[in-house]
């Protein structure tokens, strides 16, 4: 291979091709013809006019329209004030468009790009500027003034960062995560909690099921926190949030020998009723989108689904761990109860949390 | 002997006769006719009694049921051993009711879901297959209109005035908080439907017969759960209608909902309509501009 160049060419030119220049300047309709110069003016005029009447149109439905009245089925005040308020500014919007597309000037301007570096006498004046602040200001000449200043703006970072600190360490009461109201009286200090439907608040029957129902329960001290030992503030506002949050239940009855328990957990139902946590084990969404046929709960939230049969085994999608059950008993009164509280934590992961291989 | 003869020959002297064609005709479209009549399967008519009400049922269930259900409703089994048709000994008449007036039965096809569709069968053969298949066994029976019906319950109590308007107000609140509970995970915060696994889908429940939710909580259809009266009392079925029933009333005061579905939809909606419009201005205005030969007349600043 040769390296050899020809030498005698010359350097790459300054302007390797001609510049053409622009284009000469065409023309639009309004430009020429002042009939549709007019037409434009007119149509500008007209978008702006419309953008006053509409203004005003919603001024007079504010105070025209009550707050109930409907129209074709739609809340009417809403509907009008919507209408109005768009076609306010969609004909500002529009006319001003269009005035500048049709009649404004549209010749071409050219400007040349310009260095990036400022001109010298620019960066002298700065410089001088700087130089002048740093001798006024005496920060050189009074290092006390200038080091307390930099271990004030320091210190300033600690206020910022520490309150991270229980963020890196957890709550310190992590251990309200491992407990819920189910096991409120598991210390002997009142009976064991009845299971109530949610919201209608009565306590069920182990006979009142049917199989291929399922119930949406929670404990029944929200409704009765006496005969618990709870105090009434226990179960309410935020404190009922936090504990139905937790303590939320799916209960379904199904052919009892349909169900496939998990080791050591061959009692824990009664007569075919079983018990799962309603809070999903991956973010913790409450579940309770079952298919009688097949006894799978599904999450709306990722579709993590739970086989209810087979001791609530992820059969797809992200969750991580099985849907806890609660151990089931029946009081003398034929109530169903919880036996006690959940072995584990409901709800998704936590980093105190240990992982429970059934 | 002669006499048969005879008429038989008086007979075949008119058989090229001009009439004879329509009389041959006319004779066999009644014998196929009567004999239809005698051996068809029997169309519910008036029955008076319960015995005849089954008896009947049970005649339309043969002809329109048993390929699935079994000639006795006990349910058939594929040769896999799965389920072709499940038993209807203890489904109980509230099931039948439903799964036919609504028309989910008689199945068109088999697959995910039975849809909601035409309804086949009038409403004195839905009572007869009803009346057939509670005879088979146990199960819900059809509700009466005051377990599903508020108005008509709030009659029933002989309420009145200021008193009735506020159990009323009090029953769709308690309502809509034991739907919130306990239907919107399939059936949308609004009773609009969803998906389900597996192709199937939550039904929409919005502008349903009072009677068929009522009977549909009863006795869980297809994939559903049931809410027996043992789950969720009556009156909370109650109450869950009327909610129901009331969010019907309630004007669209959002605009309209597009099936309730969520911000995809609305969102498709703003690009579709709000982008649109836009887009429709800008090619308004872009067009008539192009370009001209002509120069102004005068000197124009452009």
């Amino acid at each position: 291979m040769s390296d050899v160049h020809d030498d005698s060419l010359p350097a790459v030119p300054e302007e390797p091709l001609q510049n053409p220049g622009l284009p000469a300047h065409t023309w639009r309709p309004t430009d020429v013809d002042p009939k549709a110069e007019q037409r434009a003016e007119r149509q500008v005029a007209a978008l702006f006019t419309m953008s006053m009447l509409s203004a005003v149109l919603f001024v007079v439905a504010y105070f025209a329209i009550g707050p109930d009245d409907t129209f074709a089925g739609f809340g009417a005040m809403n509907l009008a004030l919507g209408m109005t308020l768009t076609l306010t500014l969609l004909g500002i919007g529009v006319g001003l468009i269009q005035w500048a597309r049709k009649l404004m000037g549209d010749h071409e301007i050219v400007e040349m790009r310009h260095p990036a570096r400022s001109p010298d006498e620019d960066r002298e004046v700065t410089l001088t500027g700087l130089s002048t602040g740093t001798e006024e200001s005496g920060i050189a000449r009074r290092p006390l003034i200038r080091n307390t200043l930099l271990g004030s703006l320091g210190v300033l970072g600690v206020p910022l960062t520490v309150p991270l600190w229980d963020l890196a360490t957890g709550s310190k009461d992590v251990d309200q995560l491992y407990h819920t109201l189910w096991g409120a009286t598991d210390d002997g200090s009142g009976p064991k909690m009845r299971i109530a439907r949610d919201t209608i608040g009565t306590p069920i029957q182990a006979g009142d099921l049917e199989i291929g129902d399922l119930v949406n329960c929670v404990p029944h001290g929200f409704y009765d926190p006496e005969r618990y030992g709870l105090r009434p503030g226990d179960v309410e506002g935020h404190n009922l949030q936090v504990e139905k949050s937790k303590a939320a239940l799916i209960l379904l009855r199904m052919e009892p020998g349909d169900i496939k328990p998990a080791k050591g957990r061959e009692n824990w139902d009664i007569n075919g009723i079983v018990a799962y946590s309603k809070i999903c084990t991956h973010v913790g969404c409450p579940i309770s989108l079952n298919e009688r046929t097949t006894h799978h709960l599904l999450c709306p939230c990722h579709q993590s689904t739970f086989d209810l049969a087979d001791a609530g085994h992820v059969i797809f999608g992200p969750a991580g761990r099985p849907l806890p059950q609660l151990q089931l008993e029946v009081d003398d009164e034929g109530y169903l109860v919880a036996a006690g509280d959940f072995e584990e934590p409901v709800g998704p992961s936590f980093w105190e949390r240990d992982y429970v291989e059934r | 002997m002669r006499l048969l003869n005879r008429s038989a020959g008086r007979l075949s002297r008119h058989r090229r006769g001009p009439l004879a064609g329509l009389v041959v005709l006319l004779i066999g479209l009644l014998l196929t006719g009567g004999l239809y009549a005698s051996f068809a399967p029997a169309q519910a008519g008036k029955a008076d009694s319960n015995e005849e009400l089954i008896q009947e049922g049970r005649e339309l269930f043969l002809v329109s049921c048993a390929f699935c259900h079994g000639q006795s409703g006990e349910g058939l089994l594929t040769q896999k051993g799965d389920q072709f048709g499940p038993p209807l000994t203890d489904v109980g008449a509230a099931a039948v009711d439903f799964q036919v007036g609504t028309g989910r039965m008689p199945l068109q096809q088999p697959g995910a879901q039975a849809p909601r569709k035409k309804v086949v069968f009038n409403e004195e053969e839905t009572a007869a297959l009803a009346a057939y298949v509670a005879s088979l066994g146990t199960g819900p029976a059809i509700p009466e209109e005051v377990d599903y019906d508020l108005d008509t319950y709030l009659d029933s109590e002989g309420l009145e005035g200021e008193e009735r308007a506020e159990a009323r107000e009090a029953s769709i609140v308690r309502g809509g908080q034991i739907f919130l509970s306990n239907c919107t995970a399939c059936h949308n915060f609004e009773g609009s439907g969803g998906a389900m696994p597996r192709g199937g889908q939550a039904p929409k429940i919005r502008g349903v017969d009072s009677k068929h939710i009522y009977e549909a909580m009863l006795t869980g259809p297809q994939s559903m759960d049931t809410f027996s009266n043992g789950n969720l009392p009556p009156d909370a079925k109650r109450d869950v209608i009327a909610y129901l029933n009331e969010l019907d009333e309630q004007p669209a005061y959002g605009g309209w909902g597009s099936g309730g579905l969520g911000p995809v939809v609305e969102g498709l909606w703003a690009w579709l309509i709000g982008i649109g419009l836009l887009v429709g201005f800008a090619v308004w205005i872009a067009s008539h501009s192009t370009r001209t030969t002509k120069e102004p007349s005068k000197g124009v600043d452009a």
